[in-house]
């Protein structure tokens, strides 16, 4: 038998998820080549999704009502299958309490939401391996296993509910140099493992099927040689997520860095100011929050750093949402603070210092890790003293902080008609801008706006 | 049958199942690639229609009452919540292909109100989008819903309503489009005076097939009319 997925499809760039509206086919039916098996809906649009191919329909992963991101498999079709092969995957199929469904696999794969799907999986993670162990892989799968002595529960899953893909266990296969106990030269009894790939090739091939072509617009990642005494580790999802996401980004959005000193003194000593009138919690105002502060006044006046590029159009966002990087070592989350520019200093400050604390606790909820329109990262803290970011999906722009550090600085002294050197706490801000809709002057018309605003701070606050 | 041809069907005041019905014809009729795109226009009695993710407590109006009003219910397979409507509405049911450059489900609905804000224009009234809220809006006042369909292979149905010189009134029957407290308005509301359906119609036949690149097929418009 040979199984086909059939995916939420891509039904538009700037789409992300879908919601399984109803099913017009149930499991066991035969289904013909571009019959609809199900409806989805999304925004104000009902859409009817076509199988991609003739075969019995075995196994319907998600069910009624439920919102996942595009790429989810819905559905699998055996393009080979007869209606007595259905029952041993019903039984899996009940096995599989719609509960343990993750809701976490929507929304766009922005910085900030892949973040989203990292803390539900973070909630997830002790039971998974259970789960994954109890959970059947698909029959194609299980054969291929048994054919090559492995045990499933030691493939890295990529699919639902980390589930061990086809993909999967092949990679895994090639990976770790396994071989069938079949010699490849015995053409009489081909290994099932080529026959299986040969026949997904052929239908994957098939220029008819071209509405699918837009529906795997996934990122592919090298593999590389193993030598003897390398260390192979799967990336778990968050990785994974991630390493995705960084790809499409900088695919898709031509990058520019521009970079601005901006001299840290009076934000110093009003941080100094406020640390004595105690009005502030024992942490006192972060840097950080001082520029999150300043951004946020600045962003509603530059609507194309605020904004992101959808097909032929600017959006340009009503709201100034600014994410907020938080370390997690390993990995990196980026809370979000809505409407940032409707809260002064100080409640900035707080909702920085209890998001970051809630992130690294794992208590965030998912819309708090949703909806940036903009991002800030603050690496300086580890004595980087300048970066040049990539700018999460679905937004324009990302500022990075560098090292606030002692530095030499050459002022003019009007009094004494003379230039001194004198010793100042100076950053160098950096802008990563997408250069379709951000040119160098606005941006540079930016950093200049957020130094005179940080320099002459308290200024008109 | 040229590719990029544009047949427009005035069907004028249709019945809501009438217009379903022709729908559903020339749905199969395009994928098939017997009929070039369409624009269906038309004017309907006052009916009110449910997306699927409509729940029944958007229409405000007991049964009783919908119907001393004259004002049947349809249940339909498109996107979107409730909508009314109703004679002096243009509606219009653009039957398209999207394949093989237009296949984005956004784009189309952002299409479809690019046409309408242009046709708008065109009549002195300035409409606008609002962010997460498809549709068309004068200032926050809704000037003209959109719900679509896209069967298998990408032919669209239903569409977009622009209420035109239509009694606003009869939008109290329901939540339209399941936002509440929404203030509705026509085009003759806007302007303080008479407009004809049929002028409005024009002008987004104009706007539409210059969004969408089709070329109307004047003779099939005339045989239309």
């Amino acid at each position: 038998m040979s199984l086909f997925k059939v995916p939420m499809p891509q039904m538009g760039e700037s789409i992300t998820e879908g919601t399984v509206s109803k099913w017009l086919r149930t499991v066991g039916h035969r289904i013909n080549k571009d019959e609809p098996i199900l409806e989805i809906s999304t925004d104000k649009v009902d859409a009817e999704i076509p199988s991609p191919v003739a075969g019995v329909l075995v196994e319907i992963c998600v069910e009624e009502g439920r919102t996942v991101e595009i790429g989810t498999v819905l559905a699998y079709v055996d393009t080979e299958g007869e209606a007595e092969e259905v029952s041993s995957i019903e039984e899996s199929n009940n096995q599989q309490s719609p509960k343990k469904i993750p809701t976490g696999f929507m929304g766009q794969k922005s910085l900030g939401e892949s973040g989203q799907t990292a803390v539900i999986e973070k909630r997830n993670r002790k039971n998974s391996e259970a789960e994954r162990l109890k959970m059947k892989s698909s029959p194609v799968v299980q054969k291929i296993a048994k054919e090559h002595g492995i045990s499933i529960s030691n493939v890295p899953g990529t699919g639902h509910l980390e589930r061990v893909t086809k993909t999967d266990i092949l990679r895994y296969i090639k990976d770790a140099g396994i071989h069938s106990g079949r010699r490849p030269s015995d053409r009489e009894n081909p290994p099932q493992l080529d026959t299986v790939t040969d026949s997904e090739n052929e239908i994957s091939s098939n220029g008819e099927i071209d509405i699918w072509d837009s529906f795997y617009k996934k990122v592919e990642h090298p593999s590389f040689p193993v030598s003897p005494g390398d260390d192979v580790v799967p990336m778990d999802k968050l990785r994974q997520i991630t390493a995705d996401h960084m790809v499409l980004a900088k695919r898709v959005v031509p990058h520019v860095h521009s970079v601005i000193e901006v001299d840290f003194s009076s934000v110093d000593q009003e941080r100094r100011n406020i640390s004595h009138k105690g009005n502030i919690q024992e942490r006192g105002i972060s840097f950080t929050a001082f520029v999150t502060w300043a951004c946020s006044r600045l962003l509603p006046k530059y609507k194309n750093i605020n904004a992101v590029v959808s097909g032929k159009n600017i959006i340009h966002r009503s709201r100034v949402n600014i994410g907020i990087a938080v370390d997690l070592n390993p990995g990196l989350i980026v809370p979000v603070i809505k409407d940032t520019d409707g809260l002064n200093l100080a409640e900035i400050s707080l909702k920085i210092n209890d998001l970051a604390g809630r992130t690294r606790s794992g208590d965030l909820l998912p819309e708090e890790i949703a909806g940036s329109t903009f991002a800030i990262t603050n690496p300086g803290v580890l004595g980087t003293v300048l970066g040049m970011p990539i700018i999460p999906k679905g937004t324009s722009a990302i500022l990075v902080l560098g090292a606030i550090e002692k530095r030499p600085v050459v002022v003019e002294n009007a009094e004494k008609n003379v230039d001194e050197i004198v010793v100042r706490k100076t950053s160098f801000i950096s802008l990563g801008f997408d250069h379709r809709i951000v040119d160098g002057a606005d941006a540079a018309r930016f950093l200049l706006d957020l130094k005179k605003i940080l320099e002459a701070f308290p200024g008109d606050v | 049958m040229c590719p990029g041809t544009l047949e427009i069907k005035n069907l004028g005041l249709s019945p809501y199942e009438e217009s379903l019905q022709i729908q559903k014809e020339l749905v199969a009729s395009r994928r098939s690639g017997g009929v070039p795109d369409q624009l269906l226009l038309q004017e309907h009695p006052h009916v009110i229609t449910m997306g699927k993710s409509a729940p029944e407590e958007h229409i405000i109006m007991t049964k009783e009452q919908l119907d001393d009003h004259g004002i049947r219910v349809f249940h339909v397979g498109r996107g979107g919540d409730v909508t009314y409507h109703g004679p002096g509405q243009l509606v219009g049911y653009p039957i398209l292909d999207l394949k093989p450059d237009r296949k984005d489900l956004h784009r189309y609905l952002r299409d479809l109100e690019e046409v309408l804000i242009r046709s708008l224009s065109a009549l002195s009234v300035r409409a606008r989008r609002r962010n997460n809220l498809t549709g068309v809006w004068v200032e926050d006042r809704k000037i003209a819903a959109i719900g679509v369909r896209v069967s298998s292979q990408w032919i669209t149905s239903h569409g977009f309503s622009l209420n035109v010189r239509n009694d606003l009134s009869y939008f109290e029957t329901i939540v339209p489009c399941g936002i509440k407290n929404v203030e509705v308005t026509s085009i003759s509301n806007e302007l303080g005076e008479w407009v004809e359906v049929d002028m409005v119609s024009e002008i987004v036949i104009e706007e539409f097939s210059k969004i969408f690149e089709l070329k109307v097929d004047k003779r099939l418009t005339d045989n239309a009319f």
